[in-house]
């Protein structure tokens, strides 16, 4: 799992209210403030930073709920 | 949460003709006066209360008329035909009884407010922006603070529509003070245990009777008194989606009213010279179909939502997918420009009569109510929103 360098994009891009380092991976990042105009940048630096590309049927909230569902989402993609 | 059950048609239709009937004999000759005088529509307002309307949305089993979104978007429309800030009080009124009836009824205390709100017919306002936010529903700078069972809390708005009309406020605001400023919740507040200190008048260009003055608040009440629901989930749920089909709804009626107007306009031409139709007969069928577009908008995202809601599979994953929720901002940007072109289009067809205050068909009210649309959230923030949403979201083929 790529934690590490999730929560440091999540740091850059996700706009939150709270400090990424008190999240643990199945933290709700929506109520930690992210909101989903901060969630489309997050989720280019993603893509930018994996060198993955989220298909339509990832798109949603879900996908970006928490640290765990993000990390699960780039596994899946990489395989 | 989010259940809803309908109450018969036959019941609604005939709702609609009293509605109809206040609206002609009572919210239409005071609409003037409350424009004019940016006063309270006192009188509009105390005649939906008689006809039991401020509880429509409540569900029947407690006590309630039980109405859909679908109906009460209707209701809205009819009401903006005879005046718009009666029918924006209104429409406001229901996105707040919305969101307790779709995201409070786990809780004892708000079930027995529903139950005194079909009784006493109470008017609840909202104050959700906040001065230090820059319009950003979802960052509160005030909190919540509680201490035992009280709470205590302290909000400069800028804007309460009705605020000193109302009988209650629902208050946005952190959960706690030290809660991050996107972890917020929403209190109901009572008359008598708020206190509002004005900060600003509302003299503007239109929805003159809404009063949306600025307001210190300083309240406070018992712990039950805050919604048992995130607001991140309440806005996303209720709060936006209502707000958009309700005003959208409203919009379509002072556009029909001034369709109805241009209408009437092009028939005196017509009997002026039978054998002729006028040249405005064209520009009559051109803004009618510019208005079934907008009505047709707004009717097609309330019967989306209200398919959403009451889906019994549903959680909150429904609203997850980003379509919706562009689909409800898009109601909202179409709905505000074309009851301006409806509005202007039909000053085209009745002339300089609709630009003069003194005449049974002037429209200038309307064009001034029109011109709020797209200013109250800005269109070019949701534009933005969408533009940037857009990038995460695909139409299925």
């Amino acid at each position: 799992m790529n934690t590490d360098v999730i929560k440091s994009i999540l740091a850059k891009h996700g706009r939150l209210s709270s400090d990424v380092e008190t999240l643990n991976e199945e933290s709700d990042l929506y109520n930690a403030g992210l909101t989903s105009l901060a969630t489309v940048g997050l989720m280019l630096a993603l893509e930018d930073e994996f060198d993955i590309e989220f298909p339509d049927s990832m798109l949603s909230r879900r996908t970006f709920a928490s640290i765990g569902a993000i990390g699960e989402a780039i596994a899946e993609l990489n395989h | 949460m989010l259940k809803h059950e309908s109450t018969q048609r036959q019941e609604f239709l005939d709702l609609l003709i009293k509605v109809r009937q206040v609206g002609r004999e009572i919210i239409e000759p005071a609409a003037s006066t409350v424009d004019e005088e940016a006063v309270f529509p006192q009188q509009s307002i105390d005649a939906l209360k008689e006809l039991q309307l401020l509880s429509a949305y409540v569900p029947v089993s407690l006590g309630g008329m039980g109405f859909n979104v679908l109906q009460i978007a209707r209701i809205c429309e009819v009401l903006g035909h005879y005046c718009g800030s009666t029918a924006m009080i209104y429409a406001m009124h229901q996105i707040q009884v919305a969101c307790i009836v779709h995201h409070a009824q786990s809780s004892e205390y708000f079930v027995n407010y529903l139950k005194r709100l079909v009784e006493e017919q109470r008017l609840i306002a909202s104050a959700t922006t906040e001065i230090g936010v820059g319009g950003d529903l979802r960052s509160s700078v005030c909190a919540v603070e509680i201490a035992d069972d009280q709470f205590k809390l302290y909000k400069q708005a800028p804007v309460i529509s009705y605020g000193e009309a109302a009988d209650d406020i629902v208050i946005t605001a952190r959960r706690h003070i030290d809660a991050a400023k996107s972890d917020q919740v929403q209190v109901l507040t009572h008359r008598g245990d708020y206190e509002l200190e004005p900060i600003s008048s509302w003299d503007s260009l239109g929805f003159r009777g809404t009063c949306s003055s600025g307001f210190n608040v300083t309240s406070s009440g018992q712990v039950d008194q805050i919604l048992p629901t995130a607001f991140a989930d309440i806005l996303s749920q209720t709060m936006h989606p209502f707000a958009h089909i309700t005003w959208g709804a409203l919009w379509s009626g002072i556009a029909g009213s001034a369709v109805n107007k241009a209408r009437q306009f092009v028939r005196n031409q017509a009997k002026n010279n039978i054998d002729t139709p006028p040249i405005s007969s064209i520009r009559l069928g051109e803004v009618d179909s510019v208005l079934q577009v907008m009505r047709t908008n707004v009717s097609e995202i309330a019967r989306e939502y209200f398919e959403m809601i009451d889906d019994p599979e549903l959680d909150s994953n429904a609203f997850s997918n980003f379509g919706f929720g562009i689909r409800v901002n898009n109601l909202k940007i179409s709905s505000s420009e074309l009851i301006v072109d409806i509005v202007g289009k039909s000053m085209l067809i009745c002339g300089i009569s609709s630009y003069r205050n003194d005449s049974g068909f002037s429209l200038c009210r309307h064009i001034r109510d029109a011109y709020g649309a797209a200013l109250m959230v800005n269109n070019d923030r949701i534009m933005l929103h969408n533009a940037t949403l857009l990038l995460m979201h695909k139409e299925e083929a």
